[in-house]
């Protein structure tokens, strides 16, 4: 009888061993691929996947190949319109074989296609960076415990028996002490019934009587040595055991803090948005939890949503240091210093009130930097395709104000931003594994 | 249509009305389809087992050969990122159905097609192929149905645990070389028994119990051994025996045989790596005849499914159009042209033989004495479903109206020319050469290499020597070749040596070295 089932809502994802083989064994030339993709990428892009060409090499499956240029083939085609037999046709390409594509010459030149899940992207985007001083990413608030397998007891609820332990403890036990089987005892029963029956004699000529004698003092010893010795004893018993080991959550808040004044443009706006992007897409795979706190400032700092953050327009002059005043006020608020890990991202054109500049630099020095894991700094500059910038790539006062705090203070970090492209180098820069900042 | 069956009046309700369906329409399309194809047309089926999917779902089974179950490979995850990659883009769209040749057959049905698609696909899939899966004369032969899942099961399981015990670099690295060779894992000229999954079991507990008693002292005490197993298992005596039967074709069962240097699990890979080859072999050798009888099948059921009036006229006219989109043949100068359509080829040649058999002209009687007008179209049809593979059927029944009507001809390619050459064309003079020559365009063992192991030094430097017997001058790519010896020279272990010997001459045209000679 012939059957249907919808197997539509079975789970997905039948494939992904394969897939993590295949992406695991292409990794070099993935590697390679996206970082020569990502000059001109919009990190929004990175939400979704990502389209990669890589070369066949690693990936080529050889075989025994004919070589198409050499030897005589007969092809038959349809559709014919023209020709009769023995008409010439001038080969595609001209000349003898050399138009036809070389089936494999030249290793490389063919690549494959195929698109890469944004996990996947991701994980070989961000594949050996690091965030740097990760003391306190063991700190937590929320502590989970969670089991974990931690051996075999002799004791414990009848769910977690272990049958194959179990099993082997009897096994060894059985047949070291020598409990006869029931196959053999069944054996036994059977030659008995046969000779009771008539069916067999037994081979030595002795009478069956004293073979039955025989059989059944044998048997007799069998079942009490089958009833001394249990099949499974409570000794042989095994229990799986799991210990609750405490976890804890790795929690992080990212500060993003920008200025908004009028001399931030919208091309350096979107270079700020691109960076922070980047960050918290960073952040969030190395923490179990990241929350992103957004303050804008001009001359005022407050704590505003993402879409204010990036979108609405103030005027005003221009004071870092309220910034700072209000982050700390919304770590002193929500985010216990021993129970989060900090970062600070802060994005400017580097305009700043010329009174402000000193204060600016004493709280980052003496308040900011001891309470968070890491800043980064990155002064946004005018979009450099257009002409007639006002200082051109003059430092700022801001910049060397910082400059001078980030020689000897590993935890801070500054680079300078013109144009989309320069946004990941400068990312990787400042998170590379060897170590970042000064 | 001219069926032996007797049309009915369409006094009965449609099947179903537009585009939508649910799987109770599924059933009673899947009823009167079966009606025609069973009750009318008598086709012998395996059971079905309909599997309605997503396009996702339809991807994975592109990606593990159409099989259930597959084993863990990165190439298959190559595949799949592949197909993905094209389907996404809208460059190739999915096979409306797939079906597996077993009991029971496994057919997959998009949840993407209209109520029309399905009824075709049904028809096509769960007609025409399953029953071209269970009396094809080749797949008889060569394939066993009945064990097949299990036994993908079987090995997708056994990769597991080898990946498990000796590491999934250690296992890649033996797939990898296998899979290089499997067209090399095939026996054409002679065939071997195949076995179930029960003497699969066997077979490997025996491996295993040899390997642990010769190993562990412990088990030669408590348990009786099985003095069988020692003697079949002994390498040396195997090799010596097999040695003489060289030469050897199948040269991936020549490696699990005779190397010296691959473990049990590793020949075990190399077993199934062969056997799944050998399982798809038939599907390559009656592709043509395969997709001609499941297209002739959908053609006929749905016609007569329209005169049952069960089918409206809006589903016939999307169906007349998916058919035709399915057998079209662009001709060689068209911008869509990739060669031969196999669907388009076979669906003519059997709508050809049920014409030759009714309604013969004076051309067909000559050529088919024993067929032409013999009335019996259906038996026709099954026999020739049956009895023959690609390269044989088209041996026997291209006719030339057929020939004449895709207007074929044969090119002439030597690669020492310049120009090619139209050796023959749809004419008197060229009718013969050009069935020939479709004939061996359908033979897969005319064009794939022949390679055969010719020697193996087993108690000397251990060098395997390998011949390729160049037919027609064609030699083998010598890039490829160096990347296979690679994967040859991991199987062996040692030197192998390849060397090109031509087919008439007897010269040895090149000879290629794996690193190690």
């Amino acid at each position: 009888m012939d059957v249907i089932v919808d197997r539509r809502q079975q789970p997905r994802g039948k494939n992904l061993g394969n897939r993590q083989r295949f992406v695991q064994r292409a990794r070099a030339q993935i590697r390679q691929a996206i970082k020569d993709s990502l000059k001109d990428r919009r990190i929004a892009d990175s939400e979704r996947g990502e389209t990669v060409s890589i070369p066949r090499d690693d990936i080529h499956e050889p075989d025994f190949a004919l070589d198409p240029r050499t030897g005589r083939r007969e092809h038959v085609l349809p559709g014919n319109r023209e020709y009769v037999e023995g008409d010439e046709i001038e080969r595609p390409g001209g000349g003898a074989a050399s138009g036809r594509a070389g089936s494999n010459e030249g290793e490389g030149e063919d690549s494959f296609t195929f698109e890469l899940s944004r996990d996947e992207f991701l994980d070989i985007f961000f594949e050996d960076l690091e965030l740097p001083d990760m003391v306190k990413a063991r700190v937590a608030s929320e502590r989970v415990s969670l089991p974990q397998r931690a051996g075999y007891t002799t004791d414990g609820p009848p769910v977690r028996i272990n049958l194959v332990q179990t099993m082997r403890k009897s096994m060894a036990r059985r047949v070291a002490l020598g409990r006869p089987g029931a196959g053999a005892v069944a054996a036994l029963e059977r030659e008995r019934e046969a000779l009771v029956a008539g069916a067999i004699r037994p081979a030595d000529g002795r009478s069956p009587q004293a073979r039955i004698a025989e059989i059944d003092e044998a048997l007799e010893r069998a079942r009490a040595r089958r009833k001394r010795i249990p099949f499974i004893d409570p000794i042989d018993l095994r229990y799986n055991y799991f210990r609750r080991l405490p976890r804890p959550v790795a929690q992080a808040v990212m500060f993003c803090l920008m200025d908004v004044s009028a001399s931030m443009d919208e091309h350096m706006k979107d270079l700020a948005k691109r960076f922070f992007m980047l960050l918290h897409l960073f952040l969030a795979r190395r923490y179990e939890r990241v929350e992103v706190v957004f303050i804008r400032h001009t001359q005022h700092a407050q704590e505003v949503d993402e879409d204010t953050f990036f979108h609405d327009r103030l005027t005003g002059g221009t004071v870092v240091s309220s910034a700072f005043d209000e982050m700390l006020r919304v770590v002193e608020d929500r985010y216990p210093v021993q129970d989060w890990n900090i970062y600070v991202a802060q994005a400017s054109d580097g305009d700043d009130w010329r009174e402000d500049v000193p204060r600016c630099r004493g709280l980052l020095a003496e308040r900011i930097l001891p309470l968070c894991q890491y800043m980064a700094y990155i002064e946004v500059g005018r979009d450099p395709s257009v002409p007639g910038g006002l200082v051109p790539s003059a430092e700022s006062e801001l910049w060397r104000a910082y400059a001078s705090l980030a020689v000897d203070e590993r935890r801070f970090a500054m680079r300078r931003v013109d144009s989309p492209r320069d946004i990941y180098p400068v990312f990787r820069e400042l998170f590379s594994r060897e170590g970042a900042g000064a | 249509m001219s069926l032996p069956a007797a049309s009915r009046g369409a006094t009965r309700r449609p099947l179903f009305e537009g585009g939508d369906w649910t799987l109770d329409d599924l059933q009673s399309i899947h009823d009167a389809v079966t009606a025609v194809g069973v009750g009318e047309l008598g086709l012998d089926l395996y059971r079905n087992r309909i599997e309605v999917i997503t396009s996702e779902q339809m991807l994975d089974a592109y990606a593990s050969l159409g099989l259930p179950h597959m084993y863990r490979h990165w190439s298959f995850g190559k595949r799949f990122a592949r197909q993905e990659a094209l389907y996404r883009k809208g460059m190739t769209s999915l096979a409306l159905e797939m079906i597996v040749n077993s009991d029971p057959a496994v057919c997959y049905l998009m949840e993407e097609n209209s109520a029309t698609a399905q009824a075709t696909v049904l028809a096509h899939a769960a007609m025409g192929h399953n029953h071209f899966f269970k009396t094809n004369r080749v797949f008889r032969e060569w394939t066993h149905a009945d064990t097949i899942l299990d036994y993908a099961e079987f090995v997708r399981g056994y990769v597991a645990r080898c990946e498990e015990q000796f590491g999934q670099m250690a296992v890649e690295r033996t797939l990898d070389a296998a899979h290089a060779l499997q067209e090399q894992g095939v026996d054409r000229t002679r065939h071997r028994r195949g076995s179930t999954v029960e003497d699969e079991r066997r077979r490997l507990a025996a491996r295993r119990r040899y390997q642990r008693e010769h190993e562990m002292e412990l088990w030669r005490v408590v348990a009786p051994s099985d003095p069988v197993v020692g003697q079949e298992q002994d390498p040396d005596h195997e090799a010596e025996e097999r040695a003489l039967a060289l030469p050897e074709e199948n040269v991936l069962l020549f490696l699990e045989k005779q190397s010296p240097v691959l473990k049990p699990w590793q020949r075990e890979l190399l077993r199934i790596v062969r056997t799944l080859s050998s399982y798809f072999e038939p599907q390559r050798q009656t592709k043509m005849m395969n997709e001609g009888c499941a297209c002739w099948c959908h053609y006929t059921i749905m016609h007569r499914l329209r005169e049952q009036g069960l089918l409206t006229d809006g589903a016939m006219l999307e169906f007349l159009h998916l058919h035709s989109s399915v057998v079209a043949q662009p001709p060689f100068d068209h911008r869509g042209y990739s060669g031969v359509n196999p669907y388009a080829l076979g669906f003519a040649l059997m709508r050809d033989i049920e014409r030759i058999c009714t309604d013969p002209t004076v051309e067909d009687a000559e050529w088919f004495p024993d067929m032409a007008g013999n009335g019996q179209p259906l038996e026709t049809l099954k026999w020739a479903w049956s009895e023959f593979r690609d390269e044989s059927f088209v041996r026997q029944f291209l006719s030339p109206r057929l020939i004449r009507e895709f207007r074929l001809f044969r090119l002439d390619d030597d690669a020492a020319s310049d120009v090619y050459t139209v050796g023959a064309i749809h004419d008197e003079r060229g009718y013969r050469r050009v069935r020939q020559a479709v004939a061996a365009s359908f033979d897969p063992g005319e064009s794939r290499p022949r390679i055969e192991v010719t020697g193996a030094a087993l108690r000397g430097d251990r060098r395997l020597t390998l011949r390729h017997t160049v037919r027609r001058g064609r030699t083998l790519d010598a890039l490829e070749v160096r990347r296979t010896l690679r994967c040859l020279g991991v199987l062996w272990g040692y030197a192998v040596v390849l060397e090109e010997v031509d087919e008439e001459s007897d010269d040895v045209v090149a000879t290629h070295r794996s690193e190690e000679a």
